[in-house]
């Protein structure tokens, strides 16, 4: 039994589920903050909690970014939407170049949330800013009346310094340039997907491969800064998205080698059973860089070699052909263009 | 119109059965293939087995598969 | 062998052969799922110039009447009813919308991956009434049966289908005895054969002198039969070959066949472009009719309103490419699609737009010079 001491927050330590009351701002959004948010996420911003996180600022540019997150389900092999959430907001940072160092972390929950399920995936939110080397300095906790919110949405922004010496740019992209794909495809969309089809027909344990990318990035830049001429994390939209994107904002034809885009079989089988394209499937762990052809196989070997680029390829060349579209030469040898998908897929069955 | 994989028998209950494909497993009605039987080697379209196949032809339409589509001969993991 | 290395001997052979031919040749895919892989694969971008692929009215969604669409949406519509349906109807416009466009309003509709999920919905749910969409050749027809039969083991009141079933070789036929349309030999679909044998396309072979092949589905696949078809035409001959067998028998599954048989019949049944075709698709029996959803809701069919200038029915007849439409790619696009030759993974259109845009890019480049050599 807990002995109360004076000054200790009255909390059930029983309690399971959130209540519209842990989102009004009074006594249990502090209890929540104090036993639950804060004993995961403490650094000197959060022990303030003031009503801005301030930080000093070096010399040079900021990049700042922001994304919202309603997967569904909440939590699925190889991750949940907390750890989703850190690694998006890094990567967007880390794709430009600059170092993430200071993220927000916004709650919406729905009334009658499990606590058990907020703390595992505030513990994913913390463990994962750990591995990226970032701190939630800032945050909010709104609870919305059962039915909403899906059990969580979860926004988070992001500010870095980018780095020195960077010069990224759809703009800077040349006839010749390689794109570079740091490992297999379509495991985060295809894991999710499946665990929605689990109450019905399929189950996998297909795993995501939501990974924060900054160290990854990081190595790559070391090596060849100069030679890196654009970053993208192919998320929703897949692979697919970002070269269709790349070949129209370029305005060159892009000519992709089927045989050279890596995917794991297990996720091959998963996207067959689901009529999917695997290039249009979203992935949360991996990075396309477009470098300059005579940095390509550098760039690829020290890729390779992290461990979060283990499947690391080159995908493709930017050709002087200007028509803006990415052209696949495919497995058999055939040719046809990769275009951007359309919002949401419907799995093909009749 | 027709988007049918061959896939493995590895439970069954009377018309009901589970198939595998690699690490997923997928429910199937066997009311057109009665006879197939856990082991077996089925064409699944829509929830149905549409037909039995040979593991031998099963396995080559995989390879098939895999190799238009571009995966590894052999699992990663 | 490699793939790319077994595709261009098929590629040079098949070169070789239409080389020999008098004219060309015109082969009519009847799959959509033929289509969408033969394009996914880039098949089109192998092919000798004399020898055209033509898209067939092998999708189930874009042959379905508008009418049908309709009487789908109108239920959806309604209170206490859930439609349930494959995933391919949820984006098909009728007159009133779409399926999808309904469910944002607050309709239940739910798309399933088997006709058994259906019929679970409706046991799980005594007090709404469910209506399956049953779209979709031979190959489904008999999962819908199945799905009858199950309902009425159960003793569910709750549980109807709306029959859109169609076959197959009524629309061979029917395309067979069109003027306008120049065939000169059949990719049979290669799962419905499954279900209704090989030898159901004996009546094509023998009564039109058309060559049939049936076929799977991967590239190499595809373009052996292309191959087997061009040297049949090269060498005057008409015959029926099955270059599926581990799958298609002769005979087909009689399991399944006797499962459509019990349920349904052969009924007059109106096909989008192809017009009314006399034992088309398939009817409930009278024995069966407590499940039909026509009956039970009271529904008639209205009129089609197919858009102006939407060319989708002779898309599907192989009497134009989706890039001769004039709605193609500006008006019409998957995004907004317009006909349902677009809005179906399985449609020419959507094929066409998602993986052969370029030949229409490189048309207007040809004009100006020849495309450079690649270097990948």
């Amino acid at each position: 039994m807990t002995v109360l001491r004076p000054g200790q927050p009255v909390v059930n330590p029983h309690a399971r589920r959130i209540v519209l009351a842990h989102g009004g701002g009074g006594q249990l959004t502090d209890e929540l903050l104090e036993e639950v948010i804060r004993p995961r996420l403490d650094n000197p911003w959060l022990a303030d909690l003031d009503d801005s996180a301030v930080m000093a600022v070096e010399k040079g540019q900021l990049a700042f970014t922001t994304d919202s997150y309603v997967v569904q389900p909440l939590e699925f092999p190889g991750g949940d939407i907390g750890r989703l959430a850190v690694s998006g907001t890094v990567n967007d940072l880390a794709v430009c170049g600059a170092e993430a160092e200071y993220i927000s972390l916004s709650l919406i929950l729905e009334e009658g949330l499990e606590l058990a399920l907020l703390r595992r995936v505030l513990d994913s939110v913390a463990g994962t800013a750990g591995e990226a080397g970032v701190r939630v300095v800032t945050g909010d906790t709104k609870v919305v009346a059962k039915g909403q919110a899906d059990g969580m949405y979860i926004n988070t922004a992001g500010v870095g310094r980018i780095r020195d010496g960077i010069r990224l740019g759809v703009s800077r992209i040349q006839p010749g340039d390689v794109v570079l794909v740091s490992g297999e495809i379509a495991d985060h969309g295809l894991a999710v997907m499946l665990q929605r089809e689990q109450r019905t027909v399929i189950r996998s344990e297909l795993r995501s491969d939501v990974a924060p990318l900054n160290g990854l990035i990081e190595t790559l830049l070391d090596e060849i800064i100069e030679d890196v001429v654009f970053l993208r994390d192919p998320t929703r939209g897949g692979l697919a998205g970002v070269l269709s994107d790349l070949a129209e904002r370029s305005g060159l034809h892009l000519m992709i080698d089927e045989t050279a885009v890596p995917i794991r079989q297990e996720t091959l089988y998963a996207a067959e059973m689901l009529g999917l394209d695997p290039l249009e499937v979203a992935n949360e762990g991996k990075v396309v860089a477009v470098v300059r052809p005579e940095a390509a196989e550098r760039a690829r070997a020290v890729v390779a070699s992290h461990p979060q680029g283990r499947g690391a390829s080159i995908v493709g060349r930017f050709q002087s052909e200007r028509n803006g579209l990415c052209e696949i030469l495919t497995e058999v040898g055939g040719r046809r263009i990769i275009q951007k998908p359309y919002g949401e897929e419907l799995p093909r069955i009749c | 119109m027709c988007l049918a994989l061959p896939a493995k028998i590895v439970e069954k209950s009377g018309d009901e059965a589970w198939v595998v494909l690699g690490d997923a497993r997928m429910s199937v009605n066997l009311i057109m293939t009665p006879e197939a039987d856990v082991g077996d080697w089925v064409l699944v379209h829509a929830g149905f087995a549409i037909q039995q196949v040979t593991e031998q032809d099963a396995l080559e339409t995989w390879r098939i598969i895999e190799a238009v589509h571009g995966a590894p001969e052999e699992a990663a993991t | 062998m490699t793939m790319r290395e077994q595709m261009a001997r098929l590629t040079d052979e098949l070169h070789t052969v239409a080389a020999m031919l008098d004219g060309g040749a015109s082969f009519m895919e009847v799959c959509g799922t033929h289509t969408v892989n033969a394009c996914r694969s880039g098949v089109h971008s192998l092919m000798p110039e004399n020898v055209r692929l033509i898209s067939g009215p092998g999708c189930p969604v874009c042959v379905t009447a508008q009418r049908y669409i309709d009487a789908l949406i109108g239920l959806g519509r309604r209170q206490g009813l859930t439609v349930t349906t494959y995933g391919d109807m949820m984006r098909v416009a009728g007159a009133g919308g779409s399926l999808e466009l309904a469910r944002s309003e607050g309709a239940d509709v739910r798309v399933v991956t088997s006709t058994m999920e259906a019929v679970a919905i409706a046991r799980e749910h005594p007090e709404r009434q469910v209506v399956f969409a049953a779209v979709g050749f031979e190959t489904t027809a008999p999962a819908t049966a199945a799905a009858v039969l199950a309902a009425k083991r159960q003793g569910l009141s709750n549980f109807t289908v709306l029959p859109c079933h169609k076959l197959v070789l009524p629309a061979m036929m029917t395309l067979l005895a069109d003027p306008d349309v120049r065939i000169d030999g059949f990719i049979c679909p290669g799962h419905v054969s499954v279900i209704i044998g090989a030898e159901a396309y004996r009546p094509v072979v023998e009564e039109h002198g058309k060559p049939c092949v049936v076929t799977g589905f991967e590239a190499l696949q595809i373009m052996q039969g292309i191959l087997h078809l061009t040297k049949q035409v090269a060498a005057g001959q008409a015959k029926l070959e099955n270059l599926y067998p581990e799958v298609v028998s002769a005979d087909g599954n009689l399991r399944a066949k006797r499962l459509i048989e019990e349920v349904f019949m052969p009924g007059d049944s109106a096909w989008r472009a192809l017009g009314r075709m006399a034992k088309s698709g398939l009817d409930l029996r009278e024995e069966y009719m407590a499940f039909d959803a026509f009956k039970r809701f009271d529904i008639t069919l209205g009129e089609d309103n197919d858009p102006p200038g939407c060319r989708c029915g002779e898309v599907i007849t192989g009497k134009c490419y989706p890039g001769d439409c004039p709605l193609f790619g500006s008006v019409c696009t998957p995004i907004y699609p317009i006909g349902p030759c677009m809005v179906s993974s399985e449609g020419s259109c959507q094929a066409w737009f998602k993986y052969r845009r370029n030949e229409l890019k490189r048309r207007k480049a040809a004009q100006t010079g020849p495309a450079k050599e690649v270097r990948v």
